[in-house]
């Protein structure tokens, strides 16, 4: 897939909440095809500390209005300046980058996410849904506060979720909640995105089940396209980068 | 020029621009043997550069002889290939397999790599030991021979002059400053070796000074590189006495920036009265 590098638009900053905000990015012309599990590299001007670029999973496209959302979590100094980003800004992006998620074999699909790792299951459950597949998504957070665009999901399908401190949903993680503790679970396939502890758990409940698995790895990255390789996965073939060979893997590919 | 270890074979860029436009391109660093390179993680962001430790992951000369080299032969620019070893015999023997590859016409010799455990860097921080690497591979490369040298040394100068005696064509430097990042939440180090190499324009200053006195007792020509963002970093390494640049880190933030300096040297020539960009070589006054 063909890479850009363009100056985006902002036309929106929504604030979910106190740490997260959606920014809608709007490209001059004519999108280029995307896929659900690519992300963007975003540039970031004006901190001092912030030099790379910041690696963002592209968390919905909207095709007819050239506009892409990104879901950032403000943690530190790079992803504080882009959710003070305004209306009217400049955004300038490398993209798309890395590999995408792919289409399940078979129609029961659960897509697991946590924190900020919800992002990309958005896009990737409205490419289910277009493609005739009905996904149920599980997305976990520490508190009711961190749940967030939940109505979007809502749009696309079941949501179940849960919180560590039981403010709503299941109390506890992701693995805790009924429709994985089950023996005999009716999913074919699993998505999941989040903490590496998370993916993990949920990696091997899924192998446990033998149930397909595909990982979004977040790795901190400099370049994005395969050039700097300092954002090794170890897997059973040894190093590979999760910018160009991921950032989605099998969950069996991957030396966990 | 594009430097070693970031700009991949070149093929990683070509959706971005047309490389035809780069004096060169120095491909990633090969060894004899595949390496499977340092545990993640390998990279950490600094003010104004980064810290990598990636530790010369590539899958050795014969796969690049046999798979790379192939895709990569026919570019429309000058396709080096930077040779890194742990022994003299291993800088040898992968220097004679780059030999044999027609396209190729020039190797960068790393004896400056900070993040392999042994060799590497080892090499370029004593004359004794610079000489013996640079005299061997001059023996069995017979087209263009740079040499990269590191900047942990006392005495850059002196390392200069003698790769140049013992037969280096060319000397291109800086290689990474040795360095190290700390987690003050984890109370961990931030990269899994410990230390790595630090880039980007927090070591410019270093680069510019050490280019400027190496350039004081050689007479090959000198490759500067170290933290170039834009054009004027650019001519600021050519006036302090490089007759080329390489652009590493820089590569990662803007892919085109290559070309951008490219574009912007002329313009500074035409700015400022100068005929041609090599007039800027040494043009400093002191």
């Amino acid at each position: 897939m063909k890479k850009y590098i363009d100056d985006f638009k902002v036309i929106k900053n929504e604030r979910l909440n106190y740490e997260y905000v959606i920014l809608t990015l709007q490209h001059p012309g004519k999108l280029p095809a995307m896929m659900p599990g690519q992300f963007v590299e975003v540039r970031v001007d004006n901190g001092p500390n912030t030099f790379l670029r910041r690696p963002i999973s592209i968390h919905d496209i909207d095709e007819a209005n050239n506009t892409m959302k990104l879901l950032v979590q403000e943690i530190g100094e790079g992803t504080k300046l882009m959710g003070q980003l305004k209306e009217g800004d400049n955004c300038n992006l490398v993209y798309p980058l890395g590999n995408s998620f792919s289409l399940p074999e078979k129609p029961r699909v659960l897509l697991v996410g946590g924190g900020c790792g919800i992002a990309p299951l958005l896009f990737m459950g409205r490419h289910l849904k277009a493609n005739g597949i009905e996904p149920q998504f599980l997305l976990g957070a520490r508190t009711e506060e961190g749940l967030i665009a939940l109505e979007a999901f809502r749009e696309l399908g079941q949501v179940h979720t849960t919180t560590e401190d039981g403010s709503v949903g299941t109390k506890g993680y992701v693995i805790h909640h009924p429709v994985m503790r089950t023996h005999e679970p009716e999913i074919d396939m699993i998505y999941t995105c989040g903490p590496e502890a998370m993916m993990k758990v949920v990696a091997k409940y899924a192998r446990n089940h033998n149930i397909k698995c595909e990982v979004s790895l977040e790795n901190h990255m400099a370049c994005g396209f395969g050039a700097c390789l300092c954002c090794v996965a170890d897997t059973i073939d040894g190093h590979k980068c999760t910018c160009t060979d991921g950032p989605v893997f099998d969950s069996t590919y991957l030396k966990w | 020029m594009t430097a070693s270890g970031t700009f991949g074979y070149g093929e990683e860029f070509m959706d971005f621009f047309d490389i035809s436009c780069l004096g060169g391109v120095l491909v990633k660093g090969t060894t004899l043997e595949h390496r499977e390179g340092n545990a993640y993680p390998r990279m950490a962001e600094t003010p104004q550069g980064m810290l990598n430790a990636v530790g010369l992951q590539n899958k050795g000369v014969h796969y690049f002889a046999e798979h790379i080299y192939p895709r990569i032969k026919d570019y429309d620019t000058h396709m080096l290939v930077n040779v890194s070893g742990s022994t003299i015999e291993d800088y040898i023997k992968t220097a004679e397999v780059v030999n044999e590859l027609d396209k190729i016409p020039g190797i960068e010799l790393n004896i400056s790599c900070p993040n392999v455990k042994e060799g590497g860097m080892a090499f370029g921080t004593s004359c004794p030991s610079a000489v013996s690497v640079v005299e061997a591979v001059r023996k069995v490369y017979k087209k263009h021979l740079m040499v990269k040298l590191s900047p942990n040394v006392t005495n850059i100068a002196e390392i200069g002059a003698a790769v140049e005696g013992a037969g280096a064509d060319s000397i291109s430097l800086i290689n990474t400053l040795l360095g190290m990042a700390v987690n003050a939440k984890t109370r961990k180090p931030v990269l899994s070796t410990v230390t790595g190499g630090l880039s980007g324009p927090a070591v410019k200053p270093v680069a510019l000074r050490m280019v400027w006195q190496v350039s004081q007792v050689v007479k090959v020509p000198i490759v500067g590189m170290g933290g170039i963002m834009n054009a004027t970093d650019a001519v600021e390494f050519m006036l302090a006495g490089a007759s080329a640049i390489q652009v590493g880190t820089a590569n990662f933030i803007d892919p085109c920036v290559t070309a951008k300096i490219v574009d912007g040297l002329e313009q500074y020539c035409q700015e400022h009265g100068f005929s041609k960009v090599s007039d800027l070589v040494g043009a400093l006054e002191v």
